[in-house]
């Protein structure tokens, strides 16, 4: 079991964060490359200004009609795309982490609110489950891996409620829960959630052409 | 778990259309397999690639397809839903798709999309569902699969360069017969046709010179009272449609717009002003004029609507009394959403109606017409899927009539033919005008 704990703590950290920054890299690269061959209309058209006012726009909650007219799943959204990148930063545990290996240290929020922002990524994935299990359209959309990349994104904060817990298992929960978080951000890049990669861009160019050609909004 | 595209029972679709049943007859598996790559590879690039893997399968674009609220929210009707059943499926096999699949991704991208960008304010990632359909319409006219009608109207475009088969002397005959006729009016109005330096080409689409021509007499008729120095080409050149854009015709788009602004060119004109069309300004405005690698038109290109808030503004055009009866606005997507001359158009109904009610959503949010993007030019076989395909249309228009609204202006040709059917259709009992139906109308003239 130790073996397994200081293989995933250890080196497949480093194969993790590599793959998540070098895809990152890699993704952002290859694709601007491939668009100065084949898209330069993309540079052509994209606009500083007017790509900033759309994503401002669409980052601020109820910033658009389409925020507006469906409250409840912008919230949802909002909290649990904020509460997935803060977690992980600001957990206490993690921090400890940080501090063991570099000596780096910085502000982290309490267990208990660590607690209940965690259910509330959880129950959010389980809204995002139920969405597309439910709503006709989204379900007609949905392929087999909509739901491994939920599952994906769900996995290390169920798995860490239950490591923090110490529910029965823990012990493994938590090398499961090390290499959940390893496989989220390996899948980074690589899969649909490179929405995170490419959100400011694809936006952005909409952005431009609404905006700078068109003279119109988009949002 | 996932859902197949398309059920077997829905594979066949009972419209009868000679274009794209004489294509599909003449297809191998080899030959579409070939074309789509040949399309993918040498035309598409870094946005099919970031739409496609961006997109997270969310759902949200739904609600703003037109075709999908009226079809009682038929997943198959959504953006994303088409996109799955077209591009999607082109991908995932590589190509390798066989006839019956293209007569159904034709049918889809030309006559369940009007290529309106709503849905591109509706993704939240701005995944322009819009040019992913484009490319679909590509594919197939590469492989000679296309809407007869659509196709006619292309065919027409290649032979005349104008959208109706109008004959070169046709054309200025009609010029001719409108400006006798609008003299009996105004003695002294004249449409100047071939002056060199004047400071504007007014370019119409051939449907005004076939069966609009009352539109080129009002246009001449407010043209002639502003005093605008304007002038019409007598050669080719002279209409600024583009269905070729439609059919993805890349090419005779382009060579479309290039006699177009070389017309313009050698009239040594200002600016182009168009009449009220919507699908034509996107061509001139955003579309065609990229083909050509110019990033903007290379002179000036104004739509009627921004044009006659020219002429009110600056007091050129005076009204005479404002026209009576409370009226609502079509907001034609190209030139709201394409050029966001919404605000333009309300200053020009306050300006000459009396009464002007809102038509919800509106401005750039405002529903396709369900004719534009060249779904109407699919022509007769796809009349009614076209009209019980915006049905929400007419709930739009029947809310803006129950608080009032008996006239609706729309200031695109495409909307006119759309929304007429419309009200036909769904027995909605209300005018229908052009913008300067309503400016001739009401504009003091000399007497």
């Amino acid at each position: 079991m130790h073996d397994i704990y200081n293989f995933v703590s250890g080196p497949l950290v480093w194969v993790s964060f590599i793959i998540f920054f070098g895809g990152i890299l890699y993704r952002l690269i290859s694709m601007a490359v491939l668009a100065k061959k084949k898209d330069v209309i993309v540079y052509e058209y994209m606009s500083l200004q007017y790509g900033l006012r759309s994503i401002l726009h669409w980052i601020i909650p109820f910033g658009t009609v389409k925020w507006q007219k469906n409250p409840i799943f912008t919230i949802v959204t909002f909290t649990f795309h904020i509460c997935l990148i803060f977690i992980p930063i600001f957990l206490f545990a993690h921090i400890i982490l940080w501090k063991e290996s570099w000596d780096i240290s910085w502000w982290y929020i309490s267990d208990i609110a660590a607690d209940v922002l965690t259910i509330v990524v959880i129950a959010s994935c389980i809204f995002f489950l139920v969405r597309r299990i439910v709503l006709p359209d989204v379900k007609y959309l949905t392929s087999i891996s909509d739901y491994v990349i939920l599952g994906i994104v769900a996995a290390p904060f169920i798995t860490g409620f239950w490591t923090y817990h110490q529910w029965p298992g823990f012990r493994i929960m938590g090398i499961i829960h090390i290499l959940s978080g390893e496989i989220m951000l390996a899948a980074i890049p690589f899969t649909r959630l490179s929405h995170m990669i490419f959100f400011p861009f694809t936006r952005g160019y909409m952005g431009s052409e609404f905006g700078a050609v068109r003279h119109a909004k988009d949002w | 778990m996932a859902e197949p595209a398309i059920k077997n029972s829905e594979q066949i679709d009972k419209i009868v259309d000679e274009g794209i049943d004489t294509g599909i007859a003449r297809l191998t598996p080899e030959k579409i397999e070939q074309v789509i790559n040949k399309v993918l590879k040498t035309e598409t690039g870094a946005r099919l690639k970031t739409y496609v893997e961006t997109c997270v399968h969310c759902g949200l674009c739904s609600e703003a397809c037109h075709y999908y609220l009226s079809h009682d929210n038929d997943p198959k009707f959504s953006p994303a839903g088409k996109v799955k059943q077209t591009i999607w499926e082109i991908l995932k096999k590589k190509g390798k798709v066989d006839p019956e699949f293209i007569r159904r991704i034709s049918r889809i991208a030309s006559t369940e999309c009007n290529l309106c960008r709503r849905c591109a304010m509706y993704c939240p990632f701005g995944i322009d569902v819009a040019y992913l359909i484009t490319i679909v319409r590509r594919i197939c006219h590469m492989l000679g699969v296309t809407p007869l009608y659509q196709q006619d109207t292309a065919h027409s475009h290649s032979a005349n360069l104008n959208q109706m088969w109008v004959k070169e002397d046709e054309y200025i005959d009609t010029l001719q017969w409108q400006e006798e006729e609008a003299q009996d009016e105004i003695p002294y109005l004249r449409i100047p046709v071939e002056k060199e330096g004047a400071e504007i080409f007014y370019s119409v689409i051939a449907p005004e010179l076939k069966f609009r021509a009352q539109l080129i007499y009002q246009a001449a008729v407010i043209l002639n009272v502003a005093g605008v120095d304007f002038t019409m080409p007598a050669t080719p050149g002279w209409d600024n449609s583009d269905l070729c854009m439609f059919t993805g015709d890349n090419e005779m788009m382009g060579r479309l717009k290039k006699a177009h602004f070389e017309t313009a060119m050698r009239l040594k004109v200002k600016r182009i002003v168009m009449g009220e069309c919507g699908h034509a300004f996107r061509s001139v405005y955003d579309v065609g004029n990229r083909w050509l690698a110019w990033k903007m038109p290379p002179i000036p290109v104004i739509h009627a609507v921004e044009f006659y808030y020219e002429l009110i503004k600056e007091g050129k055009i005076k009204i005479a009394k404002k026209y009576e009866g409370a009226v609502t606005f079509q907001d034609p997507c190209n030139i709201s959403r394409g050029r966001g001359l919404h605000e333009m158009a309300r200053y020009v109904v306050n300006a000459t109606c009396e009464e002007f009610i809102e038509m919800h959503p509106n401005r750039e949010h405002n529903y396709c017409c369900c004719a534009g993007g060249g779904v109407i030019n699919a022509g007769p076989p796809y009349k009614m899927k076209r009209i019980k395909g915006n049905r929400i249309k007419a709930e739009q228009l029947f809310a803006a009539k129950a608080r009032g609204a008996k006239v609706v202006i729309a200031p695109c040709h495409n909307c006119h033919g759309g929304i007429e059917d419309i009200i036909h259709h769904y027995g909605l009992d209300m005018e229908l005008y052009f913008l300067g139906d309503i400016i001739y109308k009401i504009m003091e003239k000399p007497v």
